[in-house]
């Protein structure tokens, strides 16, 4: 099912076209993989179903050697049939986890498509547990099911879960809250960016201590890391927050426009900006002309995922010099996406939702150079002789700001050098 | 409510998805959220599959319910017919479908489709994987060959004099353990016996095929996990007899060749048949270092009662410990238990395994990818023989468990993670040589699975301190010297022997003599 919902001509952005059909993306649950690694003393207590299990598993597991921070409350006939109080039940499995875990500072109880179903309430049941554990640990509840969040959205639910605990702020003193899941890496490199900026009053949020709660007020400015955290948003504007509007700090243009837009508000000027980050935006430029050349001039498709795809066309399309063959992403939130898709070239097809079979069909006849896509999807199209680059390495990998560029586009670039480089076996 | 970090086994909609990607003209309509379309990845990736499964999923969302989902059932089912017109169209719900109770397959019976409809009920609440796969194939076979069954007082037809005797291999599936390869050897086997393999099923069959099935002699229950009820009710539908030996190992694989000749009523020699070097390589002097390691086993039923015979029969190890996550399958691992002088462990619980683990202390763990997590963290070699497994377990070269080259593939796969024989005395000799000392693995353990090079001084996480309760005894000087003295692979259990021992005889300092005594106490 196809239909044009908007022509936005007077704009020039894209028409967004929408699709309604068969989904091929992971649920919010995804998010916890990397969130539990950015949170080091939070625990993320899925109340789900065997499903849930194996799927975190299975798409974590295998790269996850030591005992995980989530774990899965599966719930069983016995649940369901009203014979045992789920409440009850669930107090029990936390005490369990909790007494295995001293450690843990803050409790996530997520909630799931069965949990969601049968209506249980992990919002109340929360706030009851946090009475029974007191002060020894924070616990709340948010949502990943697949039948609300997509993907990278977990991530959304589980930030605008934690944005009532932030303090308020004491006075209104302009205070920058970079939001979104970041690498140490990043963040440091960032916190050394803004400084020579001379921009020191900066929050990330989620920090990597459950504990460190930035505070937030009518002084707050909220600089996103990453696109896809409307509800967020969203919970911190009603906390009095204001959202600097900017690209997504995803390759050099995409990053300095991001700390251009944040310094504005500190009074610098856009040039100071450049100034200040000649060293690093120049060291980007060598990296990034290495790898481009694999990459111009090559036709890309993206298959919905997860949410990246709009700032990462931009990226790809005016920074490496590819060709958007079409950008498909799960939702867009147009006042999220706004800058970005002012970028974007107004004839690139860009679609909004997903039909699996139709998108494949699309692939087949474009027949693109790279196909951005899910990892159940990637090695059939490798077979039908087309080269991909699977998406959630995308969300695993440290790919916003500058030092980061050349791995990003790297990323990109790795199935077309091999498809050069291999003297075995035929792709077309 | 059960709190699982890790589980064995999906839930059973993925077992049902296992049937479906094992066969080709099949496909699979499953009412389910977006979320669980992850279980594609388990086949692509894992198994590097070069198609994707043949499923389509209704992905309902929040705004779906209560309104439009029994819709979504059918037009999904409808663009189903259209676009890949299969030979047979199961459908079912995933976890949360079930919920819904939009029943899609009375929705597909009453549908009018194009193509045969098969209903599958997965109660996935109650009940996992192999349990579904095993249903699914069940279920799929008996919609098909139930209209053909004989009739009460009909007995099976004899099989004609110019016919060759004929067996049917049921079970096999994607995703099993090296399912690809046993196959392979096992129609070898058979074929160098005289008998012709009629269908492989559900691997790479189509429902066309599965109508063959009953032109056998007889099924060969290859993975009982799935095979258990098919054959069954092939038993008592057309009379076929069940050859229920699983030929995993050399004795298992001589005793599949009797029991296949036997049902057949062919005069087949053993000996004729083929042979392994598992045998001799097990007595060749190299191997007496093997003699009673102690190995510690947990896999599915299957896995895990064939490698407790061949670790202990065909191997000289001592089995100290035996379980199974297949609870479908724990009367046969407690009763073989039984016969080990064990008490079988049967759990689904990763953390209930990872305790017995280090309450046994094994020198060679046999398990699943989750016994290689714990393995690692225990550092114990470990050599993985069961599903759940890692990606590389899923391997390019012919690698079969089964039949006599899966005999030499076990030997040298258990084998590898430990220190062979020679190399356990060089290690000893040139203990302080500055080229090599406790930190420089042997060259052949080089990555993972040579865990027992870690330093045993090292407690990897907080939780293995604190039930060490460190501090309780102190080690004299002199003692710790001498335990420096003990090659480094076995310093780890001697230290933990030793303290033990110390608790148990209330001394509070380790000397040397403590050292000696325990050495004596613990010595077999």
């Amino acid at each position: 099912m196809t239909e044009v919902i908007a022509r936005a001509e007077s704009t020039g952005t894209p028409a967004v076209i929408t699709e309604r059909g068969e989904r091929a993306v992971f649920c919010g649950l995804t998010s916890i993989i990397w969130l539990h690694r950015r949170i080091q003393d939070a625990f993320f207590l899925v109340v789900g179903s065997r499903t849930c299990a194996h799927l975190l598993q299975s798409a974590a597991g295998v790269m996850i050697f030591a005992e995980p921070r989530f774990a899965t409350a599966i719930l069983g006939e016995r649940d369901l049939a009203g014979m045992a109080d789920c409440n009850e039940e669930l107090d029990r499995v936390v005490s369990e986890l909790l007494a295995r875990r001293p450690d843990v500072r803050r409790l996530f109880l997520v909630g799931s498509c069965p949990s969601e179903v049968i209506k249980l309430d992990l919002a109340n049941a929360a706030a009851r547990l946090q009475g029974v554990h007191d002060n020894r640990l924070r616990i709340s509840a948010f949502s990943g099911s697949g039948i609300e969040t997509t993907f990278t959205q977990g991530e959304d639910q589980c930030l605008a879960s934690m944005v009532p605990d932030l303090p308020t702020a004491q006075d209104s003193s302009l205070r920058l809250m970079v939001v979104g899941t970041l690498a140490d890496i990043v963040e440091e490199q960032f916190r050394r960016h803004f400084a020579q900026l001379g921009i020191t009053e900066v929050d990330f949020f989620p920090a990597a201590r459950a504990d460190d709660l930035p505070a937030v007020g009518p002084g707050t400015r909220i600089l996103l890391a990453q696109p896809y955290l409307s509800d967020t948003v969203g919970a911190l504007r009603k906390r009095g927050a204001k959202l600097i509007s900017a690209l997504y700090p995803l390759g050099i243009q995409g990053t300095l426009a991001w700390f251009q837009a944040a310094a504005a508000e500190w009074g610098c000027s856009t040039e100071t900006v450049q100034e200040a980050l000649a060293i690093p935006i120049a060291r980007a430029q060598k990296a990034l002309s290495r790898v481009r050349t694999s990459l111009e001039g090559k036709s890309l498709q993206f298959l919905p995922d997860s949410q990246l795809e709009i700032p990462l066309a931009r990226f790809l399309s005016e920074e490496c010099g590819m060709s958007l063959v079409e950008v498909a992403t799960p939702f867009i939130d147009q006042s999220l996406m706004a800058e970005e898709l002012a970028r974007l070239a107004e004839d690139v097809r860009l679609v909004e939702g997903a039909d699996l079979d139709s998108a494949l069909a699309r692939v087949r006849a474009n027949r693109p150079d790279l196909t951005v896509c899910g990892m159940g999807i990637a090695n059939p199209l490798e077979a039908e002789g087309l080269r991909t680059k699977w998406s959630i390495e995308l969300v695993f990998t440290p790919i916003q700001g500058f030092d980061q560029v050349a791995d990003l586009a790297g990323l990109f670039s790795r199935p077309l050098v091999r498809e050069r480089q291999l003297e075995v076996g035929s792709w077309s | 409510m059960e709190l699982a970090l890790w589980t064995y086994e999906g839930p059973p909609h993925v077992g049902a998805i296992r049937i479906a990607a094992s066969m080709h003209d099949v496909h699979l309509v499953l009412h389910a959220p977006q979320g669980d379309t992850y279980a594609d990845l388990l086949f692509t990736m894992i198994e590097r599959e070069n198609r994707r499964p043949p499923v389509t999923w209704t992905t309902f969302q929040a705004r779906d319910l209560g309104s439009s989902t029994a819709e979504m059932v059918i037009n999904t089912l409808e663009g189903v017919c259209e676009r890949y017109n299969p030979q047979v169209l199961l459908v079912a719900e995933s976890c949360t479908g079930e919920l819904l109770q939009d029943q899609p397959g009375a929705l597909a019976k009453g549908a009018n489709l194009s193509a045969p409809v098969i209903p599958i009920e997965m109660a996935a609440y109650t009940h996992k994987e192999n349990w579904g796969a095993s249903e699914t194939f069940y279920q799929l076979v008996r919609g098909l060959l139930a209209a053909r069954a004989l009739k009460p007082g009909e007995t099976k037809a004899p099989r004609g004099a110019d016919q060759p005797p004929s067996v049917n291999l049921i079970g096999p599936t994607k995703l099993g353990f090296r399912c690809r390869d046993d196959v392979v050897e096992i129609q070898k086997l058979l074929e160098q016996m005289g008998v012709r393999v009629n269908v492989v099923a559900p691997l790479n069959a189509t429902p066309r095929d599965l109508l063959r099935i009953p032109d056998a002699d007889a099924n060969v229950n290859l993975a009982p996990e799935i095979g258990d009820l098919t054959c069954d009710w092939l038993k008592r539908q057309f009379q076929q007899p069940i050859i229920s030996t699983v030929p995993m190992g050399w004795g298992a694989t001589r005793d599949f060749i009797a029991e296949v000749s036997e049902t057949l009523g062919l005069d087949i020699d053993v000996e004729s048949v083929g042979g392994s070097r598992l045998p001799w390589y097990s007595r060749s002097v190299d191997s007496t270092y093997l003699t009673n390691k102690r190995v510690f086993i947990f896999a599915d039923g299957t896995h895990a009662i064939a490698a407790a015979r061949i670790a202990r029969d065909e191997m000289g190890f001592e089995v100290v410990g035996l379980g199974t996550y297949s609870r479908e399958r724990a009367r046969d691992v407690r009763a073989l238990a039984t016969e080990y002088g064990l008490e079988a462990l049967i759990t689904d619980d990763y953390l209930a395994v990872e305790r017995a683990v280090e309450a046994l202390q094994p020198e060679l763990v046999l398990g699943t990818q989750m016994e290689r997590h714990i393995a690692k963290r225990l550092g114990v070699p470990c050599a993985v023989i069961s599903t759940p497994a890692h990606v590389q377990d899923y391997p390019a070269r012919y690698s079969p468990q089964m039949g006599f080259e899966g005999c030499n593939v076990i030997f040298d796969t258990w084998v590898h993670p430990l220190i062979m024989g020679l190399e356990e005395h060089l290690l000893t000799m040139f203990r302080d040589d500055f080229e090599f000392n406790d930190t420089a693995a042997p060259s052949h353990l080089g990555g993972e699975g040579g865990g027992a090079h870690q330093p045993d001084t090292a407690s990897p996480t907080a939780e293995s301190s604190e039930t060490e309760e460190p501090g309780a005894i102190a080690w004299a000087v002199s003692a710790e010297k001498e335990l420096r003295k003990i090659p480094f692979f076995v310093r780890g259990k001697a230290r933990r022997n030793t303290e033990h021992f110390a608790i148990e005889n209330g001394l509070s300092v380790i000397d040397v003599e403590t050292l000696y005594e325990a050495k004596a106490h613990y010595s077999r």
